[in-house]
């Protein structure tokens, strides 16, 4: 099998496995006051601080979620909430019109349901929100933005974001800037404190950790407005008992693709442009799409003209090929990619893309085996599609 | 022969269990699941409806179950051009459209096999209750259950793509086939309805489609009897609807004239006709008799049989009945039967009684 879908979800790190696994066997609620409880919640909090050293928190910085679906919500509902509640004119609500459904669906939510204003912001051809448009999109009125939320790279074409200085420019303005970096962790420099934003979302089980736990990083002073009510743990921001185990497994993974992450990532993106070159050989009008140089080390998402996606993902997963076209399903029915739209594509290219994401394990092998797998593929996948027009 | 096979599966416990014997037949089976409205329903509302949420999970599950990689095809863009549009386009042509057979003639059986068959698979397969016997469609043992009249319209080629397991068997035994293979839908209740009209209604949804406009009802001299809401409210051999008032003797409605926006209606004995005229003949288990030659004919689904002879002429049928038949709609499909063989089919496009001049062409 050749798995290219590390983007979806990567295998789980053994020493991850080998402390959860001691956690599972272990008993304490972590917020019980007896010897159960404290030694639970000493693991927690070992989790905490070595999640914060890695991305560059503070522990108290760090609150725990279940994953970057739990934080992203928290971050765009909870902030959201915070800063309109204190001054009901702050309605607006800056996107790129790349984000993940997970800050793209909570933020129409808000709009729907809560009064707020979702903008939307576009990115140039190469998926990159220019720091200019957000100012100018502040600049129309600044007191009337609540939070501005950019993904630090994309989890399609894994374009990757200038967070810093879009951070920069929205703090001038005094307002909340988050971003969702579930892509970025382990692969690009991601400093909480250097990057200047104000939350930014994590999760486990793209690292290298377990599905089912993550972290919203929190600076000081961005409190959100909670959005799970129940026992006040995580400083009253996130109720619900701490899952240990999971944790530990998440900060197992998170310091170790933190210590790892400058070479990883140089691996990842010399087999990452070996894939593409590989790919271009046999199928020479393929398309790059996304930043040629800002993208995720592990990122190839690659155009067919004239194929569709799903065509070629089925076609490929019949030979042991693994991967994505990256679209978003619903009862199944992979629609147009939301994210190549925003970068210029027309809805039938919008759906002749696969992304191949590598990532540990990933091998020359493998790379191999899809060159020669993709050129037949491609060439059935045609036939099909011109039987559809 | 080990083949590569499409198993289109809807959620339903036929086309689980045809995907299951394929698969146990040996052959290389991959389940899909044709999505055919790009806003599909959560849950299915009894047997209406089809192509929910809740469907696709149940494909996705029996395919688990039997162990076959499974995928989800958007068909909708088809299905809407193909068979939602056609059928209203029917309608508002005073015909009485069957889109199931019109799905397995442009969906199932032309832009899912077109598109299997580029991909390098060899077969489509589908739970449909019908024999296939040496290239020919056959009723199946179950003729309550039989399909062979919604198939009818392939052609050979079509047919030599074409797997269907289920014919030899009841919807008894492929329940209970269903029960013994672990597959969870084996009591899931049949379909009924047209799938895309979830709430049943089709004269609803006929008048969203097409608006209403009032107009007479009539008899056959041209009297007005009584005015109707929408004329594609209507179809042949209804009774039910019309609303005459007790005054008016039992009538039945005898044909719909869109462009006047007219019902006309008359008497049972009126309905009888006995020569058919069908367009766009498909002649999978024949060659096309040049001359009237004797067959059994069906008119409808579900409806009976009926003795007649039939010929092809100028790319017509041609069908007199041995005996006049009633209930004969502009836009169903004309079945011919040897035995319970397919010989052909075609679309009915005029009808009238021996020595009348043909009525509606």
């Amino acid at each position: 099998m050749v798995y290219f879908d590390h983007a979806a979800t990567t295998p789980v790190r053994p020493e991850a496995v080998a402390d959860m696994t001691a956690e599972f066997g272990a008993l304490g609620n972590a917020s019980a006051l007896h010897a159960a409880g404290r030694r639970a919640r000493r693991a927690v909090e070992e989790s905490r601080e070595a999640v914060a050293e890695a991305l560059g928190a503070t522990p108290h910085e760090v609150v725990f979620t279940s994953g970057g679906t739990e934080a992203d919500n928290l971050a765009v509902k909870g902030l959201y909430w915070a800063r309109n509640g204190a001054d009901p004119a702050r309605r607006r609500i800056l996107v790129s019109a790349v984000e993940h459904h997970a800050v793209l669906d909570p933020a129409h939510w808000m709009a729907e349901h809560q009064g707020a204003v979702v903008e939307e912001l576009p990115v140039d051809g190469r998926g990159r929100l220019d720091p200019g448009t957000l100012r100018a999109a502040i600049e129309r009125d600044p007191a009337s933005v609540a939070l501005v939320s950019v993904m630090w790279a994309n989890n399609e074409v894994g374009t990757v974001q200038p967070v810093a200085e879009l951070a920069a420019a929205a703090a001038e303005y005094g307002i909340w800037f988050h971003t969702d970096a579930v892509q970025a962790v382990g692969v690009e420099p991601v400093d909480f404190a250097a990057s200047g934003v104000s939350a930014l979302t994590v999760t486990g089980h793209k690292l290298g950790g377990p599905v089912g736990a993550g972290a919203l990083l929190l600076a000081r002073g961005v409190d959100p407005v909670p959005v799970l009510h129940g026992g006040g743990q995580e400083r009253e921001v996130r109720s619900g008992t701490l899952m240990t185990p999971l944790l530990r497994g998440f900060a197992t993974a998170v310091r170790l693709a933190a210590a790892e992450r400058v070479e990883h990532a140089a691996e990842l993106a010399t087999l990452r442009d070996e894939l593409v070159e590989a790919v271009r050989a046999v199928v020479p009008d393929a398309r790059l799409n996304g930043h040629p140089t800002d993208r995720l080390a592990g990122n190839a998402n690659i155009g067919f003209p004239g194929c569709e996606g799903d065509a070629l993902l089925m076609l490929l997963d019949a030979q042991g090929i693994e991967c994505s076209t990256g679209s978003a399903c619903s009862a199944g029915v992979s629609q147009a990619s939301h994210v190549l739209l925003a970068l210029g594509a027309d809805p039938d290219t919008a759906r002749d893309s696969l992304r191949f994401s590598l990532g540990r394990g990933s091998t020359r092998a493998d790379v191999k085996t899809l060159a020669e797998a993709i050129g037949p593929a491609v060439e059935r996948a045609r036939a099909a599609r011109a039987k559809r027009r | 022969m080990t083949l590569r096979v499409l198993a289109a599966m809807s959620g339903g416990v036929d086309s689980a269990v045809a995907a299951a014997r394929a698969a146990e037949a040996g052959h290389d089976v991959t389940g899909v699941h044709l999505a055919l409205s790009k806003n599909p329903q959560s849950y299915r509302t009894g047997a209406r409806g089809c192509c929910t949420v809740e469907d696709s999970r149940d494909a996705r599950r029996a395919a688990d179950v039997i162990g076959i990689p499974f995928y989800v095809w958007d068909m909708a863009e088809e299905f809407d051009r193909e068979v939602v549009q056609d059928f209203v386009a029917e309608y508002a042509a005073g015909r009485t459209p069957n889109p199931c057979l019109r799905c397995n003639e442009k969906i199932k059986f032309e832009a899912v096999l077109e598109r299997a068959v580029a991909l390098g698979f060899d077969a489509v397969c589908t739970g449909h209750h019908v024999r296939l016997e040496d290239g020919r469609l056959r009723r199946s043992v179950d003729y309550a259950k039989d399909q062979s009249y919604v198939l009818a319209v392939l052609d050979r080629e079509q047919i030599a793509h074409s797997m269907f397991p289920l014919g030899d068997c009841t919807k008894a035994e492929v329940r209970a086939e269903a029960d013994r293979r672990g597959l969870a839908v084996a009591d899931k209740p049949d379909s009924h309805d047209i799938c895309f009209i979830a709430d049943g209604d089709t004269a609803g949804f006929l008048n969203r489609r097409l608006g209403s406009e009032p107009g007479p009802i009539v008899d056959e001299s041209g009297e007005v009897l009584g005015s109707h809401d929408g004329a594609h409210a209507f179809t042949v051999g209804q009774r039910k609807g019309l609303n005459l008032g007790g005054a008016v003797n039992r009538r039945y409605v005898l044909s719909i004239e869109p462009v006047s926006n007219t019902v006309t209606v008359g008497s049972r004995d009126a309905l009888a006709v006995d020569r058919i005229t069908a367009e766009r003949p498909v002649w999978s288990g024949c060659e096309p008799p040049a001359e009237p030659t004797a067959f059994t004919v069906q008119l409808r689904a579900h409806g009976e049989v009926h003795g007649c002879r039939a010929h092809e002429r100028d790319g017509r049928l041609e069908i007199v009945l041995d005996e006049p038949a009633t209930g004969v709609a502009r836009g169903q499909a004309a079945v011919l039967y040897d035995g319970d063989v397919v010989m052909g089919s075609a679309t009915i496009s005029a009808t009238s009684r021996v020595g009348e001049a043909a009525a509606a062409g």
